[in-house]
């Protein structure tokens, strides 16, 4: 079982969302279960390889027996096996926060959402188990099919938002593909060590740049890095609640892994770092994202919007640990992947309760909510606290790390504008925070006096899932150490 | 002009992605945008084509087959190169899937809007949120 996990983790849930027509066309409500038992097996599946790598080694697993260079190959190293805990994981605690929601917002096409729901997280895993440069692209456009069409199904602009999506991934799929082609053409391979073997010599080759370009830029339209990220706020505020806690908490953390992959493992980091200054370039790109996420994320007026921008201004944080290109840094960026990943699911799940609650995602909706949901605001609360990097919340760790990182790159700039945009964030986040706790009840000067607020909190499937994130956030601040010295240090690239 | 005719099809591939690309960007018309994506989609796939042919090759079939023919080295330079044309196939398939979703992304936003042109869209939503 343990010596197939790498084909099943991907096997299972791409048969159980096909399995997902059928039985939905027999029986509706045997989807959910399905998809939970279908999910929960993926998160088992990708502990053990989490396990089995972190006892043997680098898994090679290839698929029907061919040798590396010709045929599609499994590889899964520390780094590999960190994301796909985080991807199975999420997975299973959204589609578990599913429930209700569907139901509510859209009761006619469960079977559909879920069996494009598997096929996204079928995607989301092939992405970051493969290790072969046009598998990718392959795994890549599956999980944006899938994303376009979950966007789709949501409330007012959803498919205008979903079809400018459409039309910006294609730019960023379709330059990742000349990228292939044109490392094709230089090297005659596709397999990413076997390209990292053979690239080395020919880095001054004008086709291996022109390649490099095209990954790095289609990459980051893939994971919405400042300036390209215009597709982002619209389909993450119109997309179904589950779909934008789902998409904004996994799909732009496993961007940014695809382009450390390309940076790091395709190229090496001498080629990306000191031969270009690319690192340098991403870096100031970043930076922007840090600062426009910021001031933007303050200007918004709804939840699901704002929480948008600060997830732009969080990949900038990411993408920032891997430019200054030493350990600390490094570190620092795959911890934030986790903690943000964990933290984004959070917010977007409490937002996706209030809308389901109260049917609107206003900041001025939030008002006083405290009374009626509790639970939800106080783990709200614990998310935005920890996006903001206050120290006993796991954000705090991360983002210590990479001030770290940018001190000791000598990059001083970078840590004073790290912090300038936690303050930022920190603005935004109070604005909701004050109405949620601290804003005057309406009622309060007609003279009624204090209107009774009925306690109404989000139904248990909902609330469990959300619950769970803020615990999450909670303790593995605490474990930041363990995590760093069990897994991340392995995954940073030799040279920094 | 040697640089021109001897590089002819990679010219035409660049020239038909940049049309694709303005469509694309600059169009206001979903459907316009559309069909330059398709084009777009297909200048890469002229691309890949171009990089798996050589000239007075043939196809990548070994034709002596029986017997000891096949265990002779295959000489290389007398085949064309079959891979980036079976990418292509799967890329094919992709962009084939992606085209689909687009246009059923297009009918829901004409139903709802009742018109492709951006501006219009744009025009309605903003008068939409005046009322």
């Amino acid at each position: 079982m343990t010596a197939q996990a790498p084909i099943l983790i991907i096997i299972i849930p791409l048969i159980a969302s096909f399995l997902n027509v059928i039985i939905g066309l027999w029986r509706k409500r045997l989807c959910y279960p399905l998809v939970i038992i279908t999910l929960g097996l993926s998160v088992i599946l990708s502990i053990s390889i989490l396990n089995t790598v972190i006892i043997q080694g680098v898994i090679h697993y290839r698929l029907g027996g061919w040798e590396p260079p010709w045929g599609i190959e499994y590889v899964i190293d520390h780094l590999n096996a960190f994301i796909l805990i985080i991807v199975s994981f999420i997975s299973f605690t959204i589609a578990i926060y599913s429930k209700r929601n569907v139901e509510q917002e859209f009761p006619e096409k469960t079977v559909y959402f879920y069996t494009i729901y598997l096929l996204l997280v079928t995607g989301l895993l092939g992405i970051t188990i493969t290790g072969d440069v046009f598998n990718l692209y392959v795994f890549l456009e599956i999980t944006s099919l899938a994303v376009y069409a979950l966007i789709a199904i949501g409330r007012d602009k959803a498919p205008l938002a979903s079809f400018n999506y459409l039309i910006m991934g294609t730019i960023g799929a379709c330059f990742y593909l000349l990228g292939v082609g044109y490392l094709y053409i230089a090297t005659g391979s596709l397999n990413m060590a076997d390209l990292g073997r053979l690239l080395p010599d020919l880095y001054h080759s004008k086709a291996v740049l022109v390649a490099f370009a095209f990954f790095v830029v289609g990459v980051a339209i893939k994971m919405a890095l400042f300036p390209l990220h215009v597709w982002l706020p619209d389909a993450y505020t119109y997309a179904p609640s589950t779909v934008s806690a789902f998409a904004a908490s996994t799909m732009t953390k496993v961007g940014v892994y695809v382009m450390i992959r390309i940076m790091f493992t395709v190229f090496e980091p001498r080629f990306s770092i000191v031969m270009l200054p690319s690192t340098e370039i991403l870096g100031w790109v970043a930076s922007g994202a840090m600062i426009f996420g910021g001031i933007l994320a303050i200007a918004q007026t709804d939840v699901k919007r704002m929480l948008s921008y600060i997830l732009i201004a969080e990949v900038g944080y990411i993408v920032i640990g891997v430019s200054v290109a030493n350990r600390m840094g490094f570190t620092g960026a795959l911890l934030h992947i986790l903690f943000d990943a964990f933290t984004m699911a959070c917010l977007f799940m409490a937002a996706g309760a209030v809308m389901h609650k109260t049917g609107e995602t206003s900041i001025h909706g939030f008002r006083r909510l405290h009374r009626r949901m509790p639970l939800t605001m106080a783990a709200f609360s614990i998310a935005a606290l920890s996006a903001i990097g206050v120290p006993p919340f796991a954000g705090f760790f991360s983002k210590w790390y990479l001030v770290l990182g940018a001190i000791d790159a000598g990059k001083w700039i970078f840590a004073v504008l790290l912090l300038l945009s936690s303050l930022l964030i920190a603005i935004a986040f109070f604005r909701v925070i004050e109405n949620i706790y601290f804003a005057p009840s309406d009622h309060a000067h007609n003279g009624v006096g204090q209107e009774e607020i009925v306690r109404d909190e989000t139904p248990l499937s909902m609330l469990v899932p959300i619950l769970t994130m803020a615990a999450g956030i909670l303790i593995l601040g605490f474990f930041s150490g363990k995590i760093v010295s069990a897994v991340i240090q392995f995954t940073v690239p030799g040279g920094f | 002009m040697e640089f021109i005719i001897g590089k002819f099809n990679y010219w035409v591939y660049i020239i038909l992605m940049m049309i694709g690309f303005y469509a694309m960007i600059a169009k206001s018309n979903l459907v316009k945008k559309l069909v330059g994506m398709n084009i777009f989609q297909t200048a890469i796939i002229l691309f890949f084509i171009s990089i798996g042919s050589k000239k007075g090759v043939t196809i990548p079939i070994i034709q002596e087959g029986a017997g000891d023919a096949v265990n002779q080295a295959v000489n290389s330079a007398r085949y064309m190169n079959p891979l980036p044309h079976v990418l292509m196939l799967t890329a094919i398939v992709v962009m084939v899937s992606t085209f689909g979703v687009a246009l059923a992304l297009i009918i829901m936003i004409f139903r709802k809007y009742k018109t492709l042109e951006e501006d219009e869209i744009l025009e309605s939503l903003r008068s939409g949120e005046e009322n």
